[in-house]
């Protein structure tokens, strides 16, 4: 019973996906949304000449949108602080029982 | 046909299907990554360019064809977010095997059912 | 684990994966990777030789308070080196406005911000997998 719910789950959602799918601009597409933005001409136009760095991807990700990277570290940092916090709270309730 | 877009879509399915059949709580956790996967592999091939290069400028000189850098940059933090996610969510199962001693969902729902 | 092929074979790779790591750290802004692939490869060689040769051997040339350190100081030299843009005179996480030498293009030491932000990723992310690796696997 509980097989064949999901599989009726599995199969509507893997048909809207490929409809969905199947509607997409064709791969590499000079025309598409996602390629012809004005960001990405701003960014490729300027990148090497304000960084003065060859990779466009390192300057984007730590010039242009440096701000994502450090939200970035902050979720790093905040995954290990829970695992420890985690950790210290078992250490306690094992001295304690 | 776009084969690249239908293989990232069943790709997802896929991985929703194993955390959905699957009562072990480490094959969920496998499901969710395989999720993660399929929507980065969604994201970064949009931002394909047919017969594109690398979008680094080889000694001094720009290239012709460069795919487009930015989905690239976005998913650098996605990827680093997933890394994260999982590996709390393994901390949280070993905690959760600790406390009730198995790994299958139903069975801790169960037991949660009659301690509390 | 207590195993001949795998403590020799990892005493053959160790160095290595060490430095190809710190090389994909270094020129982050000259080709593929950065800071986050660079520090995850450093990483796998700490783990790799945890696994060979005990957690009591990485706990003695890679320490606890060591690590933690490190991926706290990441943060800090992540947020210091923004803040020098706004003492400065321009916006939080400047690069040329704020007087970053940017250097020839090409060369190693070049790209200001870029090339400090990536040093101090790469460090972070190798000392908070190493963390990760050592609170998950203790009992």
């Amino acid at each position: 019973m509980r097989a064949v719910l999901i599989t009726l789950i599995l199969l509507l959602a893997a048909g809207a996906l490929v409809a969905v799918a199947l509607e997409m601009p064709p791969l590499g597409a000079p025309g598409a949304p996602a390629l012809a933005s004005p960001l990405t001409a701003y960014y490729q136009a300027r990148a090497f000449y304000e960084t003065a760095c060859p990779n466009q991807v390192a300057a984007i990700v730590a010039d242009y949108r440096a701000y994502d990277t450090l939200g970035e570290t902050t979720v790093l940092f905040t995954a290990v602080a829970a695992i420890l916090t985690l950790k210290h709270s078992r250490k306690e309730e094992r001295d304690r029982g | 046909m776009h084969f690249d877009y239908v293989a990232a879509m069943l790709l997802y399915v896929t991985g929703l299907g194993i955390m959905l059949f699957h009562s072990n709580l480490i094959k969920k956790i496998f499901g969710m990554n395989i999720m993660e996967t399929a929507v980065f592999l969604l994201f970064i091939l949009s931002g394909y360019v047919r017969g594109g290069k690398p979008p680094i400028a080889v000694p001094g000189q720009l290239p012709a064809a460069p795919v487009n850098p930015l989905p690239q940059a976005l998913i650098l933090t996605g990827l680093v977010v997933s890394v994260s996610v999982t590996a709390y969510a393994l901390a949280l199962v070993r905690a959760l095997y600790q406390a009730y001693g198995t790994l299958s969902a139903p069975e801790i729902a169960r037991r949660k059912g009659e301690f509390s | 684990m207590d195993d001949l092929v795998l403590k020799t074979v990892a005493r053959l790779l160790i160095p290595f994966i060490q430095l190809y790591g710190l090389y994909v750290i270094l020129h982050g802004h000259l080709s593929p990777g950065g800071g986050f692939a660079g520090g995850v490869i450093v990483a796998a060689g700490f783990v790799l030789y945890a696994l060979a040769f005990g957690r009591s051997a990485l706990a003695a040339v890679f320490p606890e308070r060591l690590s933690t350190w490190l991926e706290s100081g990441g943060i800090l030299w992540y947020v210091g080196l923004g803040l020098v843009g706004v003492f400065a005179g321009g916006a939080f996480l400047a690069n040329a406005r704020a007087g970053f030498p940017l250097g020839p293009a090409g060369r190693l030491f070049s790209g200001g911000l870029v090339f400090l932000l990536n040093l101090g990723i790469g460090i972070k992310v190798a000392a908070t997998i190493a963390t990760l690796f050592r609170h998950l696997e203790e009992e």
